[in-house]
């Protein structure tokens, strides 16, 4: 079975991030990593992969100048190969932008299967998945908690907010997974030397047949107006305990119907 | 010149480092005070390759170099050095010497398990009344028929007890004059492992004396060949030291980083502490130290890698780091004052845990001997 994995390359979370004021976006000048929040895709493509018996594990990947580091991760891994489009054309492109061009790629590898992360760590839009989806015309299937594949279907424990449903579809498929469903490994020493000769195929826009037009702040549908900085978390309120301090607590929580 | 690590030893560093920070900081406090040997967590490094980097695919190994190995080593220590010893000593004394000196049948037949970290090797060399006089072996080993029969006792061996322990490689007198070195399997009739050590530090670590009571092994359990038991454990121990330097690079690493953050945020006389000099110049001083460990380390490793001589830069990596770490440490303790003291911070166990790298693997004072006499002076043992 041949999964395709959508692996996002982001700044390090570590490090402190920077927008860039005109455009405010992030600034992504430095090395970029591999989403740890795609650590868990690429995880369970190998797994599925695994036990399908055959058949390997192709990433698909957006980012600028060439970068290939965070593919590198995925790769030492255990995927076998990778997409990378990179195009200055591509500086500015809106979450529905990101999802045709990865689209035209996913097309190119031919999946079974398409894993994908709920959401990335620096952007937070969690809109992609369905928009490829939807692009592509396969089913959808998000917030996976478990996956199996059999008889041409993916079968999915969806996770709620009160437990998971359990939901199937037809492949090709798209599904995101949530960091509960699987562990990540750890490449080993070994991958990372494997990983350098790995092929990583770079493609530009026009090679995946995409007018430069529909991509980049061109073809964005939607304008960052404004960014404000998250409010800062407010001082506590700290109870002392003079022998009535659960009942001020539960009167707290009452007054936050929350209870 | 060309100072800089590959990128695929950088990528590793970050793995290791991660692994370490993930699956060995959150529990390093509780195996310390408990005396754990963490047998998971260890057949965890076994699964990410850790135990089998320096060793050719053919046995499982990764095929990596020794620098490698020394960068993981330092890595582990920065976080928790009883797990560092383990890998250190499990590649090193444990399958170093089958590799080294083995057949090709005791290579296929140990090397695969320690390679995959699935099992550990130790090493038994040291004796309650040996020391650093390593030559001085008292343990005995006669060939009677086809089997040796090993009479003797041992002392300070590291990974000598564990659940996972597979061989214990031990050096003794199979003649007058004559050393061998032979592998007894753990469980052999005869080997009686002794109740682990209470240690000042290093208290995740395994480490037993050994008693060898008629203990009866095969006479092709042989290591090398018959007589070159000590030359050939010197030629290991050179390695072994530039391992110990790694070590001592990330505790004190470890100090170092502990330091610079408690400095900032610790207040007292109205701002944070790292505003004095007295604190500020013992970190400047601590990152100094580190760095001038870390390049006589990596040079040590990288001569070995290059396949050049290395005594000399063993001993002097061997010394400094390891002098350094016990400084850090000390440094470290004091920059935290009082909690420097108290088992909640890791600075106390880093104190603990940082004398022994001046005693094992040839005590400061031999490696001492060792740079004085490469530097041509008739130096007296």
């Amino acid at each position: 079975m041949n999964v395709v994995v959508c692996a996002k390359q982001i700044p390090d979370p570590a490090a402190p991030g920077e927008l860039d004021p005109n455009t405010k976006t992030l600034k992504r000048e430095g090395k970029l990593i591999l989403d740890d929040s795609d650590a868990y895709g690429v995880e369970m493509g190998l797994q599925l992969a695994d036990k399908a018996g055959g058949g390997e594990v192709t990433l698909v990947s957006m980012a600028p100048h060439d970068e290939v580091s965070g593919l590198r991760t995925a790769l030492a891994m255990g995927a076998a190969k990778a997409i990378l489009i990179s195009d200055d054309a591509l500086q500015g492109s809106d979450s529905l932008a990101t999802a045709k061009v990865l689209a035209a790629a996913i097309k190119r590898a031919e999946p079974d299967l398409v894993l994908t992360a709920t959401e990335s760590t620096d952007g937070y839009t969690g809109l992609l998945p369905a928009q490829l989806a939807e692009l592509l015309g396969w089913p959808s299937i998000t917030f996976a908690k478990h996956i199996e594949v059999t008889d041409g279907k993916a079968k999915v424990q969806r996770q709620t907010e009160e437990g998971y449903d359990e939901v199937e579809a037809p492949l090709p498929a798209i599904v995101s997974v949530t960091a509960g469903v699987v562990e990540p490994r750890y490449p080993s020493f070994k991958g990372i030397m494997a990983a350098k000769n790995k092929p990583v195929d770079q493609v530009t826009v026009a090679d995946l047949g995409l007018s430069a037009d529909d991509v980049g702040w061109k073809g964005a549908r939607q304008e960052i107006t404004d960014v404000v900085p998250a409010e800062e978390r407010k001082a506590g309120e700290i109870v002392e305990d003079e022998g009535d301090a659960h009942e001020r607590i539960v009167q707290f929580l009452e007054q936050l119907k929350v209870i | 010149m060309q100072l800089d690590l590959t990128p695929e030893q950088e990528d590793f560093r970050k793995v290791v480092r991660d692994f370490a920070e993930r699956e060995i900081a959150p529990y390093t406090e509780e195996w310390d005070r408990t005396h754990t040997f963490p047998v998971d967590t260890v057949l965890a490094m076994g699964e990410l390759g850790l135990f089998g980097l320096p060793f050719p695919e053919e046995y499982g190994g990764s095929g990596a170099d020794f620098t490698t190995l020394c960068l993981a080593i330092e890595e582990l220590a920065r976080v928790d050095s009883s797990m560092a010893i383990t890998l250190e000593a499990g590649v090193g004394l444990g399958a170093n010497p089958v590799f080294r000196f083995g057949t090709e049948e005791q290579r296929q037949r140990w090397l695969p398990d320690l390679c995959a970290g699935r099992a550990l090797g130790a090493f038994g060399l040291t004796e309650p009344h040996g020391g650093s006089d390593a030559g001085a072996t008292a343990t005995r080993a006669t060939l009677d028929g086809d089997e040796w029969v090993i009479d003797g006792s041992k002392a300070f061996i590291t990974n000598s007890g564990t659940p996972i322990t597979s061989i214990i490689t031990v050096t003794a007198a199979s003649g007058p004059g004559e050393i061998s070195a032979i592998v007894v399997p753990a469980g052999t009739p005869g080997l009686v492992v002794e109740p682990p050590y209470r240690k000042m530090g290093w208290h995740a670590s395994d480490t037993h004396g050994l008693v060898f009571d008629g203990c009866r092994v095969p006479a092709e359990n042989l290591l090398g060949e018959r007589g070159q038991g000590f030359r050939n454990f010197l030629a290991i121990l050179d390695d072994g030291r530039v391992a110990i330097a790694a070590l001592a690079v990330g505790l004190a690493q470890a100090c170092l980083e502990q330091s610079i953050a408690y400095a900032k945020e610790r207040k007292a006389f109205g701002g944070p502490i790292g505003r004095y000099q007295g604190v500020a110049f013992k970190c400047a001083d601590l990152a100094v130290g580190v760095e001038n460990a870390r390049a006589l380390t990596y040079k040590a490793a990288w001569l070995k890698d290059e396949g050049r001589p290395f005594k000399q830069a063993a001993a002097m990596a061997k010394l400094y780091a390891t002098e350094l770490a016990v400084t850090a440490t000390r440094e470290a303790t004091q920059i935290f004052g009082g909690y420097g003291f108290i088992d909640e911070t890791p600075v106390a166990r880093f104190y603990r845990d940082a004398k022994i790298l001046e005693i094992g693997e040839g005590t400061s004072e031999v490696q001492r001997l060792v740079i004085s006499r490469e530097l041509g002076l008739p130096v007296e043992t």
